[in-house]
Parts: structure tokens; sequence; C-alpha cells
């Protein structure tokens, strides 16, 4: 029988095979309880791992290989200052594409803190000069440095140097949404264990009996495998879909648009969950298979 | 079947058996006798690999018991069935559930075995109690049903502690000519009893050997009753 074909048929189980071990309220409750507590939190460390995951690549292609060149001068001299600096680009290794934005893209940029009246003509707002790298990049310092000598006004906008920390703590989150939910399951794997001990220690008439009549461990163990697979599979059920349900009630991400409001799943993201209960089952299946068969061995 | 080579025994450093050798035949028939607390439950479960021997080697079915592995001696333990003293059951299941767990056990259907499981029933007499929970059963109730339970897996020899410790004369007698049949039927058979009316009432119908434990030794192996 294939491994597939064995898991169905424990799954199926035989009702009367289990009738062997008699019911247990209270370690059945709390391995139910357990499960869907724990499935509940690891859709939580799911979304959270899944979402700054998704933060860290937004920001990443939103840094692309793009640096500003802002230039504050007086308004005749930075049209002069704009085209030697795109000269200077020009020549400069590791520069892919260099070009000054119009003013309606300033306009735009602008429009965020200051509406979308701004009379742009009237303000000192800076002439802006978008710099594309390539892959191998450019030497930040020496542009400077000749950018001083040629433009003195225009001044090199680095905003990797803020977001690059900002993607690297997203990617942390991301690293720690993952540690969280492996703890989880762990914690998971120890609770139902103990429930599992505390099932086989409160049945050791029953171990005993079961060995004396020529029962196998697997035999014996099966009946609680079964048992507290389906009720952590149940369990993990239940609170997997209180955990989704939870995080759809989250404000829409794109009508908000912040950090937290984008806590949520997206996407093919939403079918992540779905791997939760049938994890919950196999590591009840492994907790309780290991619990058993080291207790089986106390019994000669 | 079974055989005890020079098999000694001993807890918290008492030595309770000291280098036995006996030998269960196919179709044999033993009495086990000593006072209480010789050892006799203790050579019981050095026959059904419950134990392991300090020192010596006990051999099952022509396999040393020390080769067979978990899964081996529950192989075994379909072959020999056991009547314990304290007739343990499970007590959230029916006698009839009780008395299928060894088909269960061993992969078989017990609903292909509803019949054998009747018959049994009524050879122990007890066909009316086929759906009690084995603490509505008495003393001598439980003997039988543990005889019952024993035999489902048609074993090849039959270990029983004092079974008819718990039950009057009657029954007593009843449950020795249960064991004489199935001797008869060609199963080794083992009682550990301090009963000696039962060994000479049995003596009237088989040719049974006793042995005594004394001491942590057997005496009196082989002499006829």
């Amino acid at each position: 029988m294939s491994r597939a074909a064995r898991l169905l048929a424990l799954l199926k189980g035989d009702a009367a095979a289990e009738k062997v071990v008699p019911p247990s309220g209270f370690t059945a409750q709390l391995t139910v309880f357990t499960a869907a507590t724990m499935a509940f939190l690891a859709v939580f460390a799911l979304a959270l791992s899944l979402a700054t995951d998704r933060l860290a690549t937004r920001w990443g292609e939103a840094l692309g290989q793009s640096v500003t060149i802002r230039i504050a001068a007086s308004e005749g001299d930075t049209d002069a200052q704009a085209a030697r600096v795109l000269e200077i680009l020009g020549e400069t290794p590791g520069v892919a594409s260099a070009r000054a934005l119009d003013d309606a893209e300033e306009r735009a940029l602008l429009a965020p803190w200051f509406g979308e009246d701004l009379p742009l003509d009237s303000l000192p707002v800076p002439q802006l000069i978008e710099v594309i790298e390539t892959g191998r990049g450019f030497d930040p310092e020496g542009l400077a440095m000749r950018l001083r000598a040629e433009a003195p006004d225009a001044v090199i906008d680095d905003h990797r140097r803020w977001r690059r920390p900002l993607i690297r703590a997203a990617h942390r989150l991301h690293l720690l949404g993952i540690g969280a939910l492996g703890l989880i399951l762990l914690s998971m794997a120890a609770m139902i264990s103990l429930a599992a001990h505390a099932a086989l220690a409160a049945n050791g008439q029953v171990l005993e009996v079961l060995r004396q009549v020529g029962a196998r461990d697997a035999f014996i163990a099966r009946a609680f495998v079964r048992r507290f697979t389906l009720r952590a599979g149940a369990g993990a059920i239940v609170g997997t879909l209180a955990g989704v349900a939870s995080m759809a009630l989250l404000p829409d991400m794109e009508a908000a648009g912040g950090f937290l409001t984008g806590l949520g799943f997206a996407g093919a993201g939403w079918l992540a969950p779905l791997l939760i209960p049938p994890l919950a089952g196999f590591i009840a299946f492994w907790a309780t298979r290991h619990a058993a068969l080291r207790a089986l061995k106390e019994i000669p | 079947m079974i055989e005890l080579n020079e098999v000694s025994y001993g807890y918290a450093g008492r030595t309770l058996l000291s280098d036995l050798t006996l030998g269960i035949a196919p179709g044999s028939f033993h009495f086990l006798t000593g006072p209480s607390g010789a050892g006799k439950t203790t050579l019981l479960k050095l026959c059904c690999l419950e134990l392991v021997p300090q020192s010596g080697r006990i051999t099952a079915f022509g396999k040393p018991a020390e080769q067979l592995g978990r899964d081996g001696i529950a192989q075994l333990r379909r072959r020999v069935g056991v009547v314990h003293q304290d007739c343990r059951f499970l007590d959230h299941l029916s006698l009839v559930e009780n008395l299928a767990l060894p088909l269960r056990a061993s992969g078989q259907d017990p609903h292909s075995y509803r019949e054998d499981i009747d018959a049994l029933l009524a050879w122990v007499g007890l066909s009316t109690r086929a759906d009690a929970l084995p603490p509505e059963l008495s003393g001598g109730e439980r003997q039988r049903a543990a005889l019952a339970r024993a035999l489902i897996l048609s074993p090849d020899v039959v270990l029983a502690d004092e079974p008819t410790g718990n039950v009057d004369w009657e029954m007593s007698l009843r449950l020795l000519s249960l064991l004489l049949e199935l001797n008869r039927m060609g199963k080794a058979v083992l009682i550990a009893t301090h009963d000696l009316n039962l060994i000479r009432q049995a003596k009237a119908h088989v040719a049974a050997r006793n042995i005594r434990l004394r001491g942590g030794r057997l005496e009196m192996a082989g002499a006829e009753l």
C-alpha cells in the first residue's frame, strides 16, 4: 500500500478499532482548543510574513536603480546647471539614463502635500533630475565631487540610504514572521504531545491489555494517532477560518495605503492559510505517534 | 514449543528464580505449584515474554526470545493464550468486544468471527452475558471470560495463572474441564495453582506433570501425578 493510501486509510480509519481506547474528554477538548488557537495565531504570523515580503519587494522595486539630483539655484541658473548636470551624467560610467522632470511630474510629486492647484511657477521649487543606474551603478562620491565643481547647487539625493534599512527591516520582519510561524507549529506539537502523553498515561491498562493479547505497537499507536490527528485537524480548521475571517475584516490596504493596513493577504496569498489544517494534522500525527511509541516501549 | 534454559530472574537485589529449565511440549499438561510468592506468576510471565530473564535463554516456537523484537513478541502472544490472575479487561468494552480484541489486534475482522465468538461464549457458559461490561461480571464469569479471550485465536499454548482462585469449587471444576478439553484438542496447558484438590481432580483425567517452585528452583519436575 502506498504512503498516500496508508494515510487515507488512517484518516478513514476503523471506528471500531479506535474504540479500544476509551473516550478522553479533557485531552480531546485540550487538543481541539490548542489546535484552533495555534492555527488562529499561525494565520496572523503567515499574514505578517507574506505582507512584509510583499512590502520589501514593493519598496525594492520602487527604489529600483534610481537616484534623484536636486538643483536649487536662481531661476536662470537652474536651467544652465540642469543642462550641465545632464551632460556630466551622460559622461558618467554607471549611469544608464538621466532626465529632468517636467512641471507636471513635479506637481504630481508635491500634490499629496500641497494639493493639486499648486502654483509651481511662483514657488522656488528645485529642478529634479531622475538618474537611472546601470546594474553596476556609479561612484556617488566621485559624481558628487564633480557636481560640486561644475554645478554647485546640484545635490545628489540618494534615497537608497534611507530606503535600504527599511527594506532590510521588512526582510527581517518577513523572517520573523516565518520564525513565529515555526514556533507556533512547534508549540502546537509540544501541546498535542503533552495531551497525547496524558491520554496514554491515563490509558496505561489499555496499553498493557492490548500488548498482552498480541497487539503490535503500530496497531495501538494508530488508535491514538487517528484520534489526535482528526481532533487537531478539526481544531485547526476552526482556528484557520477564524483567522482568515479576522484578516478579511482588516481595512482595505489599497484604500488606506499604509503599512499596517497592508498586513492582510493579497491575491494567491489567501490560499496560503489552507495549508495550516493539514500541517496541524501532520504535526498531531507525528507528535502522537512519537509519544505513543515511546510510551509503549515501557510496556513489555 | 516454549523452552526455558537455566533462566534466572530477580528484582530489587533478590533472586526469585534461579537456573530454571523447563520445556512446554505440544499437547502437554503441566501444573505449576508452590507457596505464595514462590514466583509462579513470574515464571508464567517469562514464558509469555512479559519479563526478560536476567540470565539464561528462552526459546519460543524455535526462536530465541531475544531475537524476536516487539512485533515478534506480539506475534508470539497470538500463539500463547494467557489467563492472568487479575483477568484484565477493557472496562469500557462489552464482553463480546473484549473477546474480539485479539482478533482485531491480529488484523482480522471480528464481524467475520462473530459465530466463533458466540460459540466460545456458549462453551464457557457466558452467552447471556455477551453485552455485559467487565465490571458487571462476577469473579467466576471474569475467569471464564479471560479463558475465552485467551482461546479466541486458537493458541498452541494456554498459560493460566490461578484460574480458579476467585471461584467456588463447582466453578473450579467447570474451568478445569474446559482446560482438559483444550488439552484433548492438542493444546499445551500450564496451570499455576496452589489448589491441590484441583490437581487431584485433574489426575483422574489427564497425565499431567506437576512442577513445584521452591526457593527459586523447580522441584519434582517431570513427576507424573
